[in-house]
């Protein structure tokens, strides 16, 4: 393994994702700068990977206990993440056509 | 990787080449509220390629564990996907928490497995892996209770606050550059972590409600530089990758936020807004206001050709979302052009307005950006102000001696008419007296905002039954 290569490898990687993210983020619509932050939560919890590594190898006692917390944190923010997006973005609607003509109900 | 493990390890990454551009067509696929749901879409097909590819992984002798973690973590995940929208500025911050948890517990567990076999490169990033990873964790906490008011919400500060956290991290770092220069000394690796941990709730003690659109995001940039660098102790690109988007992501949003509230990262950080204010409260004499009914307000409303509601946090709080869009429904019905003037920090998260609207039904093409919108004022009927505070305060534009001096603002005070719904004339979450109630164009609307917009709905809605 030749680490220094692998490491010049991955800060090429680092930095040219980081330049995507930035010009992919600037264009996203300030209206779903919320919706934004949960997908990016949920897509951040690929950190998963690494716990379930972790946890499958089993090379000790320490790494399993930590790995296996770690996977339980990930996954939630995975599912809760995935979800909470998909219900605001439904929510987003553009104007009807027409409004309707459906009766007003008043509250109280 | 060498040759020998060629073929499975090709596969592999070859998934994670696929979720790594199904990632970026997710995020790229945010910019708008036609395609956003694809983006979904994308992300969640990205997501399971890569936890099925990892499962091929050629080590993992143990799956029984690794489902018993994926099972409870969708039990806790479920319930946390489904929260009000009220309540999704804590659920967030509780999610970076965790996201946070993951790194430094994979960190910590990488440190213990490879110590003291570790290049001095790599100590160096597990390191700012674990420090980011743990002060985002502790501090996410904080933000989370503060947000959901189970600590206080106002900022605690005291003499020498900024020296203290200082030297915290610079206690951190001194055992980061200690593990790297002596890998023997791992005994210390603990300590590195508590330090991290602890910095993290001193770091958010002192800020306040109104600073958390900008928190947030900051944390959301450490959660995402956090995975970075534990993408590079574990030499996965993938996680890089989400990682770097991640970390772009947070540090972008926090930039815009602090723009909007004409403040730097590191006034945020380090200069609660709660202290500036010692000024604000001895200009109590009474000054006259003008005030009106909901049947008077129902009156001017219904008289108006052009409407500009602009929300606040208030108006989240009274839960009136639902009222507003009633208010909404009847002026529109009446021909009247209502729009939402949207302040980039209004809520409690960026673009948290926008959500809440938009679970109230109200078409998203009517809520404008600021940027957009404040041109239109002077030529606005009226504007209704509803639980917004300082990000109407035409003090931002004039008044040099207030500390909101120079943040952008919505410029309400130019409508013909300005209505404010407001409980009482008590100075909002900042402590800031704000002119634009005594201005002669400025009706107060005192009451709750919820009861209030349904008055107003049903002195509308009166008139035609």
């Amino acid at each position: 393994m030749n680490s220094s290569s692998n490491l010049i490898d991955a800060l090429f990687i680092f930095v040219l994702a980081g330049f995507i993210g930035f010009e992919v983020i600037r264009r996203v619509s300030p209206l779903l700068h919320t919706p934004l932050m949960s997908l990016t939560n949920a897509l951040d919890a690929i950190a998963v990977v690494g716990a379930i590594v972790l946890v499958g190898e089993h090379k000790s006692t320490l790494s399993a206990v930590f790995g296996f917390i770690a996977v339980v944190a990930a996954t939630s923010n995975i599912v809760g993440g995935f979800l909470i997006t998909d219900r605001m973005l439904k929510m987003f609607k553009s104007s009807r056509p027409a409004a309707k003509p459906a009766a007003k109900s008043v509250g109280q | 990787m060498t040759a020998e493990l060629a073929g499975g390890q090709v596969i592999i990454e070859l998934v994670y080449l696929i979720a790594s551009v199904l990632f970026i067509l997710s995020l790229k696929w945010m910019s708008s509220p036609t395609t956003a749901r694809h983006g979904i879409w994308a992300g969640e097909v990205g997501m399971l390629l890569a936890i099925c590819g990892t499962l091929l992984h050629h080590g993992i002798v143990d799956y029984r564990l690794i489902a018993i973690g994926l099972v409870l973590g969708t039990i806790i995940g479920v319930p946390l996907g489904r929260v009000a929208m009220t309540a999704v500025p804590q659920r967030t911050a509780l999610s970076h928490a965790f996201g946070a948890l993951c790194v430094t517990l994979v960190g910590s567990a990488e440190f213990y497995l490879r110590s003291p076999d570790i290049s001095r490169f790599m100590m160096a990033v597990l390191s700012l892996e674990v420090i980011l990873g743990g002060l985002t964790v502790t501090g996410s906490l904080m933000a989370a209770g503060k947000l959901q008011e189970i600590l206080p919400q106002r900022p605690l500060t005291y003499k020498g606050q900024n020296l203290v956290n200082f030297l915290l991290l610079a206690a951190a770092v001194a055992i980061a550059v200690t593990l790297v220069l002596h890998p023997d000394s791992r005994s210390l690796f603990p300590f590195m972590i508590l330090i991290a941990l602890a910095f993290g709730v001193l770091l958010i003690i002192p800020i306040g409600g109104a600073d958390m659109p900008t928190v947030i995001s900051l944390l959301n940039g450490y959660a995402g530089l956090s995975a970075a660098a534990m993408g590079f102790v574990l030499e996965s690109k993938l996680l890089i990758i989400a990682g770097a988007l991640d970390g772009s992501s947070g540090l972008i949003l926090s930039i815009i936020m602090s723009k909007a509230m004409n403040r730097s990262f590191t006034n945020v950080l380090f200069g609660a807004f709660g202290q500036v204010q010692a000024s604000a409260a001895a200009g109590e004499e009474a000054r006259p206001v003008h005030s009106a009914t909901p049947e008077e307000a129902a009156a001017i409303l219904s008289a108006a050709n052009r409407v500009i509601v602009v929300p606040g946090y208030g108006m989240a709080v009274a839960q009136a979302q639902h009222k507003v869009r009633e208010l909404y429904d009847a002026l529109t019905k009446r021909g009247v052009d209502v729009r939402f003037a949207i302040h980039p920090v209004a809520g409690r998260m960026p673009g948290h307005m926008n959500v809440l609207l938009a679970e109230a039904d109200i078409p998203y093409d009517r809520l404008i950006e600021m940027d957009e919108i404040n041109g239109d004022f002077p030529q606005t009927d009226v504007a209704l102000v509803i639980g917004a505070n300082d990000v109407t305060n035409p003090a931002a534009r004039s008044d040099t001696s207030s500390p909101i001096y120079g943040m952008p603002i919505l410029d309400v005070d130019k409508a013909h008419t300005v209505m404010v719904i407001k409980r009482s004339m008590n100075p909002g979450f900042a402590g800031i007296d704000n002119p634009l109630y005594y201005l002669d164009n400025t009706l107060m609307l005192f009451g709750d905002a919820k009861a209030f917009v349904g008055s107003i709905v049903r002195e509308l809605s009166g008139g035609h039954a």
